[in-house]
């Protein structure tokens, strides 16, 4: 290797003076770097916090604050509370996403038990399938299931029964993933152990894995009920008419034809649900794992 | 065979239909919710169409299936000034550019929060980590609000004397559809991106400088070399979903001229041209079968190293 000239330091004219300072001197504070990070977060953040702040709004303007009022979520005509279809869309997306939870988590857990512990000749191909609907890109997940239920499972048709199937496939993959990490780290010991001192395959599974696996299994429940709260394609593809209605689908189909401070107290709604379930999680999860390093032996 | 020999010794502990009748009903939905349904598309895309109601008839025997309309739809997107060849061209160009974006505005972000944020490195995670429980209809709403001819986009701009009248932003502006797509899955590019970047050890970024690089060497020569994986992960995450988009065009433009392919497939599937929607499907599948096949396997050496 050829001996390098140390190369003169890129000087900033006083212009830049505040680059030149960072390069100079990476180490010190990178000045540049937090006017990046700052500006990207108040990018990313504050149109939603302007849209949040905008459901308070007194008059019916998306675009002038006229005071603080909470009548378009509860009290005016077209409030969330008083609007049947805003009503509607919210309790529907809330079956939904409730009910998906129900099947998703239970079959992605067993999913992930079976492909933790067997790994007999099917279990590569299932891991395969399964990784692979998780990468899809959701429209031809959507086109497939609406082709699906319109041609083949007609009895079923596209609806309420159709997106919970969907969508419940489509999200079982998160707790697959996130259990799995958690086996892989909890071992094949405790089990046998407990084998060992008598108990059967089902107790050693209730009694000692379970309460293992307890935290992931909360971190699967919250990721899906987020995830199906906010997820669009899918439902969307499989709705049929008001009745199927969910939140995101009825932002899309209303936000370009004027829409009121309702529709923002709407978003704003879910938003607030899944930001409470996440910090709930959060802390069950915190005093979880607290609780079992206290337990165990140093 | 280790394989063996380890069922074997798991025997005494679990009956061998045990674990196996764990797999069964998550292998039963995903072959009846996401096989059978892609069989389905298959049959559609190579069936019939019944001759008086011009309805789609599936037909499920691969024997019989008719390639002749699906390579004629193939050669329609080669014609220039096809709606097809117009709507592949946005898209190629809307996705590059708008992934490209998220990479200039990604990186040095999660380059931030990995080595420069300090004590607020927590906070930092918590704030870009927010718009993934945001609906992505929701922070579409809120620059929908924004982009209003009334909007705050137009009264800044006004207030600053670089625009004389109010730009109609969401009338089928290609600029806007590509910010709405950068704005929507730029913090799927920052995680890859943080998580590769968080593992470059400081240390050796430290030697490289006491070995006498500058910074912009040691960006040129380590970290950016360090973080290539980070990068090529992080444009697979963005590309794959903003290939299949529809949304974000129609709510931020909503004009012929700034369709993508996912609004070919849906108006084609939802209208009479159900079998070129499922053609349609299978195209860009194929288009996206080498990224998703990437992705595939980076995902499994994920799992993989954490079972190792």
């Amino acid at each position: 290797m050829s001996t390098r000239e140390k190369p003169p330091e890129p000087h900033g004219a006083a212009a830049s003076l505040r680059v030149g300072d960072w390069l100079r001197n990476p180490w010190g504070r990178p000045r540049f770097l937090w006017v990046v990070a700052i500006a990207y977060m108040a990018w990313s953040l504050l149109p939603v916090a302007i849209a949040v702040l905008f459901s308070f709004n007194a008059t019916r303007s998306l675009t002038s604050w006229q005071g603080f009022s909470t009548e378009w979520y509860v009290g005016n005509v077209s409030s969330v509370w008083d609007d049947p279809v805003l009503r509607g869309a919210l309790a529907q997306s809330l079956k939904l996403a409730t009910l998906t939870v129900a099947i998703a988590v239970p079959l992605g857990v067993t999913f992930a038990l079976a492909l933790d512990r067997w790994r007999g000749r099917g279990s590569g191909t299932a891991n395969f399938v399964m990784l692979f609907s998780f990468i899809t890109p959701e429209i031809a997940i959507g086109v497939a299931l609406f082709l699906f239920f319109v041609q083949l499972a007609e009895g079923i048709g596209p609806g309420f029964v159709a997106q919970l199937m969907g969508l419940s496939m489509f999200m079982m993959a998160y707790p697959v993933i996130v259990v799995r990490a958690r086996l892989l780290s909890i071992g094949k010991e405790y089990e046998e152990a407990a084998m060992d001192l008598g108990a059967s395959p089902l107790e050693s599974l209730r009694r000692v894995l379970l309460p293992l696996l307890a935290p992931a299994i909360l971190a699967s429940v919250v990721i899906v009920f987020a995830a199906s709260i906010d997820n669009f394609v899918i439902s969307q593809q499989l709705s049929i008419g008001a009745n199927t209605q969910t939140v995101p689908i009825l932002i899309y189909s209303s936000a370009r034809r004027g829409p009121l401070p309702s529709l923002n107290a709407l978003a704003s709604l879910t938003l607030f649900a899944s930001t409470l379930l996440i910090a709930i999680g959060a802390f069950a999860y915190r005093r979880h794992t607290r609780e079992q390093r206290a337990s165990r032996p140093a | 065979m280790p394989e063996k020999a380890d069922s074997g010794s798991r025997g005494a502990w679990f009956p061998p239909w045990f674990w196996p009748s764990f797999a069964a009903p998550a292998t039963l939905w995903l072959l009846l919710l996401f096989v059978v349904p892609f069989y389905v598309i298959l049959s559609i895309a190579f069936g019939d169409i019944d001759p008086i109601f011009l309805t789609p008839t599936p037909v499920y025997s691969p024997l019989r299936w008719d390639f002749g309309p699906f390579r004629d739809l193939v050669s329609a997107i080669f014609t220039s000034g096809s709606i097809y060849r117009n709507a592949f061209a946005h898209t190629l160009v809307f996705v590059s550019v708008a992934s490209v974006l998220c990479v200039v505005i990604g990186y040095p972000v999660a380059y931030f929060i990995a080595k420069h944020a300090g004590r607020f490195k927590a906070l930092f995670l918590v704030l870009f980590l927010a718009p993934f429980w945001i609906s992505y209809m929701m922070r579409m709403l809120a620059w929908i609000n924004l982009l209003q001819p009334n909007g705050y986009v137009n009264r800044i701009f006004e207030s600053l004397g670089l625009i004389d009248a109010p730009i109609y932003w969401l009338n089928g502006k290609p600029v806007t559809v590509i910010l709405g797509l950068t704005y929507g899955y730029v913090p799927f590019m920052i995680l890859p991106l943080f998580a590769t970047l968080d593992r470059i050890p400081t240390s050796m970024l430290e030697a490289s400088r006491d070995l006498g690089a500058g910074s912009v060497q040691v960006f040129r020569r380590v970290t950016l070399p360090m973080s290539r994986q980070g990068i090529l992960a992080g444009l697979v995450i963005v590309a794959l979903p903003m290939f299949g988009d529809y949304f974000t065009t129609t709510l931020l433009a909503g004009t012929r001229n700034t369709a993508m392919i996912g609004n070919l497939i849906l108006t084609a599937t939802q209208s009479s041209l159900v079998r070129t929607g499922a053609s349609l499907v299978l195209i860009l599948l194929a288009l996206l079968i080498v990224p998703m096949l990437y992705y595939l396997r980076a995902t499994q050496r994920a799992q993989e190293l954490f079972a190792a």
